[in-house]
């Protein structure tokens, strides 16, 4: 908890919400008649409307990405290293808009809000969203909002392939395109390691199907247990090495099963408040949402093709020791965007803190990700 | 801009694609852009030049080109590739000079001429490794592994069917080039310029 806040932060902020009465045609071939959109701002849209920049969340990310709901929290949103006064992300030019995706647990609809004219939880029944059905969805609110076009559209993981497929699907709704920690497809190794997440949810005894929120159950142990997995996916071998070693929580063996290195206990904490904060259900379809990306299929396999209708400029940034989407996948990405003929840089940033360097401020990919978003903002009419 | 960025840059026909292996701060490629709308990328693996580019929005992509070009680009995607004063540090010289014709449709490459008088006397009177303007570093330091001189990488060419259609020398300040540099290129020639490209392919302009 802040005293004061930092003057780089936007500050206090709060989540609003947007009810949608049209429905929405989902790709599984089914419809939601009617949803809600939970989303934050930062900054002023100018008068020309030409200043706006819209964040892509990642699997347990949510559209508070940066700022403080109150003096009481004790962290800022998920991105506060690059959204605020003076940092890539700049508030004072730009107009932020971040949302909480479809399927998601934090305000917009998903299986744990209501079913519309039922006092039921959607639960295990909200239909399967993809990236596709996330980026229409987040197109509407744009149009709501009054917004022409985006300025940029930016995400990291998840985040980055909504990021392309808003590039490919509203060509002229996008100028730039920056692509962090993304990748084309997932690998048979990343959806491996999504299966065995599921699987430890759905195997807890208090998933009850899905439906524990009727049952006033919490799937707890395999809720965390999926977050310890993915965590450990997060982060590199180096990282953790230099974050833990092998040090021992009470300087001794034990000779027991009760938490003995301090990896250990770091794991589990991580598991016990993703439990607090987060849904099984929205877990299980967002993972799901990951496996089925993969733009190229519906054009022979063929990445460039499916970029084809692109008009943006891209920028894609890696992580050398990113192994969840590692470097490789990201220059699939650029390799197949050249030869689409596309604006592209790529930066391959030396980082050893696995996934998630793509949230902190590395000097290198601060400074580029900053020289680039001050081009982008001298486009602003 | 450096001399022998202004010889390459009169080399390139304005509107014309190009890949820049080891494009520095993006100098030859924003001049380029600016002057005769030459749409290019950059390789690059210095984190400052590359930070440097994209601030004058040059495209770039951070690599090593010891790793080729395999990874990013695809069969005759650019009219020109070029690499200035690179090639004698890379791993594999013979290997990239391929590369840079299988990507682009002509190659354009300079490099320091190890058989430069000054240098030919070091080693054959003073019985030195050549410390010159064009290859300040002592051989114990430097990057460059694969020195070669311009009757070497003729040779190179004949060998590997590639036909060199340019070839002009200047010395470490890459200022025009003397009548003697131009008699005896590979005696008084301090660094190398070539353009050149695939025996048979049909070259316009």
């Amino acid at each position: 908890m802040p005293d004061t806040l930092p003057p780089d932060s936007v500050g206090i902020v709060e989540s609003k919400s947007m009810h949608f009465d049209k429905p929405l045609q989902l790709e599984c071939g089914k419809t939601l008649p009617e949803y809600d959109i939970a989303y934050e701002t930062y900054g002023e849209l100018n008068d020309s409307g030409s200043n706006a920049i819209l964040i892509c969340h990642a699997l347990s990310g949510d559209q508070h990405a940066a700022g403080y709901h109150s003096m009481e929290d004790r962290k800022p949103g998920w991105w506060e290293s690059s959204i605020g006064p003076g940092k890539p992300i700049d508030t004072r030019r730009f107009f932020v808009v971040s949302m909480n995706n479809l399927g998601g647990c934090k305000g917009s609809s998903g299986p744990n809000t209501k079913r519309p004219g039922t006092d039921k939880y959607w639960g295990p029944d909200f239909p399967i969203v993809t990236v596709k059905d996330w980026v229409n969805s987040q197109q509407r609110l744009m149009q709501v909002l009054g917004i022409e076009h985006w300025l940029a559209i930016i995400g990291g993981s998840l985040g980055g392939m909504q990021v392309m497929q808003w590039s490919i699907d509203y060509p002229d709704a996008i100028r730039h395109a920056i692509v962090i920690a993304a990748s084309p497809k997932l690998t048979a190794q990343n959806i491996a390691f999504n299966e065995v997440a599921r699987q430890a949810i759905m195997s807890d005894p208090d998933f009850n199907h899905g439906h524990y929120l009727e049952k006033n159950t919490i799937p707890r142990r395999g809720l965390m247990l999926a977050r310890m997995l993915g965590h450990i996916t997060y982060l590199s071998d180096d990282s953790m090495r230099e974050k833990f070693g092998r040090e021992l929580r009470e300087g001794k063996l034990n000779f027991g099963f009760d938490v003995e290195f301090q990896v250990e206990s770091y794991l589990r904490y991580q598991g016990h408040t993703f439990v607090e904060r987060f849904d099984a259900n929205t877990y299980l379809l967002m993972t799901k949402t990951l496996d089925y990306f993969d733009p190229a299929r519906d054009h022979g396999d063929d990445l460039a093709t499916a970029l084809s209708s692109a008009t943006a400029n891209f920028m894609v940034i890696s992580f050398t020791s990113d192994w969840r989407f590692s470097p490789q996948r990201s220059r699939e990405i650029v390799k197949a965007l050249i030869k689409a003929k596309k604006q592209v840089s790529y930066v391959e940033v030396e980082a050893q803190h696995g996934h998630d360097a793509f949230l902190m401020p590395i000097p290198h990919y601060m400074n580029v990700f900053h020289n680039y978003m001050q081009n982008v903002s001298g486009e602003i009419e | 801009m450096r001399a022998d960025l202004a010889i390459i840059a009169d080399w390139i026909r304005p509107g014309s694609s190009i890949l820049d292996m080891g494009c520095g701060d993006g100098t030859l490629l924003k001049y380029l852009r600016d002057n005769s709308e030459v749409n290019g990328i950059g390789l690059e693996i210095d984190a400052q030049k590359i930070e440097h580019c994209v601030l004058d929005r040059i495209s770039v992509i951070q690599a090593d080109l010891n790793d080729g070009l395999e990874q990013y680009f695809s069969d005759s995607s650019f009219d020109y590739v070029v690499m200035g004063q690179t090639l004698q540090a890379m791993d594999r010289a013979d290997i990239l000079v391929e590369e840079m014709l299988r990507v682009g449709k002509q190659g354009i490459i300079t490099f320091p001429n190890m058989a430069y008088w000054k240098g030919r006397l070091q080693l054959g009177i003073l019985g030195l490794m050549p410390v010159t303007k064009s290859l300040p570093n002592h051989w114990f330091d430097t990057p460059n592994i694969h020195l070669c001189t311009l009757r070497d990488f003729e040779a190179l060419c004949k060998q590997k069917s590639i036909n060199i259609l340019e070839r002009t020398v200047v010395d470490h300040t890459h200022s025009k080039s003397t009548l003697l540099m131009r008699l005896f290129p590979n005696l008084f020639g301090e660094i190398a310029i070539y353009r050149f490209c695939r025996n048979g392919v049909q070259i316009s302009g």
